[in-house]
């Protein structure tokens, strides 16, 4: 499998967001003509991260997500506010490809479980976001990084796997929005060794950062900021992830 | 004129990236919940999501499986996606035997899964058959160049029994994976071609060209 290259779209509907280490929002345009553009331009998937939890409001994720599907033609992951196993209908149904998880299942384990069985592991992404402690350990949060879980990231992701997880999504909150590179330390830690896709996601401001997170063999890397203030175009990207040796789809039309 | 495609609807699965894509391409799409639609179709996509037995069951309960054989020895265009393509085998080996369409001769098995990872997914290229360089010439991958990417997620492919039937291939770590089957102007994609980007459009393009 090709190295993937995923646009992270945070969405508060019916906008395109954009924040530092998950705050501070900026709006940055119309969420589907991003990602139209994206796809037009070579990205390998979509990711929208609903931060506000808008599934079942006026101007919703669900809205948004059904609109999209009309023109991006690459596999979409939809997270956010998702609880039980009708949100996860509702989204596919919407044209979602995989739906991606974090609070519900802190809270409730089993949900992976239950999800994974009625959609099947492949479409079930389980986000991790971790802030590093002062004992050298990650622990995931919920809530943008606000909220602690008490879980250590590296025992959770296994959980999660175990519960079947298809894909695990580590976001560095402490990098992420501030292209300033990846938490190297973070992913290998907690990334390496899992038997299912990792996707690296949290600092990305040039070809070179890309590079060093794909040099320890995640499966995905998520990146936001470095597109959507157009520091890099996704060529860049991938040219650049081909030249230090790592597979990439490079055909954009 | 909108060239007309009729997707077959038997309540399984999501068919709205399907119908997206090719409202996205300009054709005007039609959606047979039952047998009736099909009848009259130009050309017929059955796509899919799920199990095999669960498909074949979705289609009898409708009729549409012999309509389905009907459209097909009339020579109608049948495009079939993912599970779709699946069940236009003779047979199928998911969850116990189950029959299937049998417009193709041969069967549907799990992938191999001696050191990879399946369900296979996630994007791969596409190859004519090793036998065969000149294999995608006259099919919907005509225009395709061998190697273009494309977007999977299943965990069985087709085992036609004439190897002259598989269209295309994709290489998962050792293994050969049959990524396109073809009978005459019966086509299965094991690929999804409505999330395969501007190539997968493409190819969906060529299906409306078919002359109906």
């Amino acid at each position: 499998m090709p190295l993937r290259l995923i646009a992270r779209l945070d969405i508060k509907a019916p906008n395109l967001v954009k924040g530092v280490r998950l705050e501070g929002l900026r709006v940055i345009g119309d969420p589907a003509e991003h990602a139209a553009r994206y796809t037009a331009e070579g990205i390998d998937e979509i990711h929208y991260q609903d931060i506000v939890a808008s599934l079942y409001q006026r101007n919703s994720i669900v809205d948004l997500v059904r609109a999209t599907a009309e023109r991006v033609f690459v596999p979409l992951t939809v997270g956010g506010g998702i609880r039980t196993i009708e949100d996860i209908r509702t989204l596919l149904r919407a044209g979602a490809d995989k739906v991606c998880i974090n609070t519900a299942a802190v809270r409730r384990p089993d949900f992976i479980r239950e999800a994974a069985t009625t959609f099947g592991s492949q479409c079930i992404v389980v986000a991790i976001e971790a802030i590093r402690q002062k004992s050298g350990r990650w622990e995931a949060f919920t809530d943008n990084g606000r909220e602690h879980t008490g879980l250590d990231a590296y025992d959770w992701a296994r959980r999660a796997v175990e519960l079947g997880a298809g894909e695990i999504l580590l976001t560095s909150v402490d990098r992420e929005g501030t292209a300033r590179g990846m938490d190297l330390e973070f992913i290998r830690s907690v990334g390496q060794g899992l038997p299912v896709p990792v996707v690296a996601h949290g600092g990305v401001g040039c070809p070179q950062h890309a590079v060093e997170a794909a040099d320890l063999g995640v499966d995905g890397i998520a990146v936001a900021h470095v597109l959507h203030y157009r520091r890099h175009t996704i060529a860049e990207l991938k040219a650049a992830l081909a030249a230090a040796g790592h597979t990439v789809r490079m055909e954009a039309a | 004129m909108s060239a007309r495609v009729t997707i077959v609807d038997y309540g399984l699965g999501n068919l709205h990236s399907v119908i997206k894509a090719f409202r996205y391409l300009g054709a005007n799409v039609e959606i047979a919940t039952d047998a009736q639609g099909l009848l009259a179709a130009p050309r017929l996509v059955v796509p899919g999501v799920g199990a095999f037995a669960d498909g074949m069951q979705g289609l009898r309960a409708r009729g549409q499986d012999a309509a389905l054989r009907r459209r097909a020895a009339e020579g109608c265009p049948i495009l079939g996606i993912c599970l779709g393509a699946q069940l236009l085998l003779a047979a199928g080996e998911e969850f116990g035997r189950h029959e299937g369409l049998g417009l193709i001769a041969g069967t549907v098995r799990r992938i191999p899964d001696q050191g990879v990872k399946v369900p296979h997914v996630g994007w791969n290229r596409l190859w004519p058959p090793a036998d065969d360089a000149e294999r995608w010439r006259g099919s919907l991958l005509a225009a395709t160049a061998p190697g273009t990417w494309a977007y999977f997620i299943h965990s069985y492919h087709a085992v036609p029994e004439d190897p002259a039937a598989v269209l295309a291939i994709a290489r998962h770590g050792p293994h050969v994976i049959t990524a396109a089957v073809r009978q005459q102007r019966i086509v299965g994609c094991q690929f999804h071609p409505e999330k395969s980007g501007p190539a997968g459009l493409a190819m969906l393009q060529a299906f409306l060209a078919e002359p109906a």
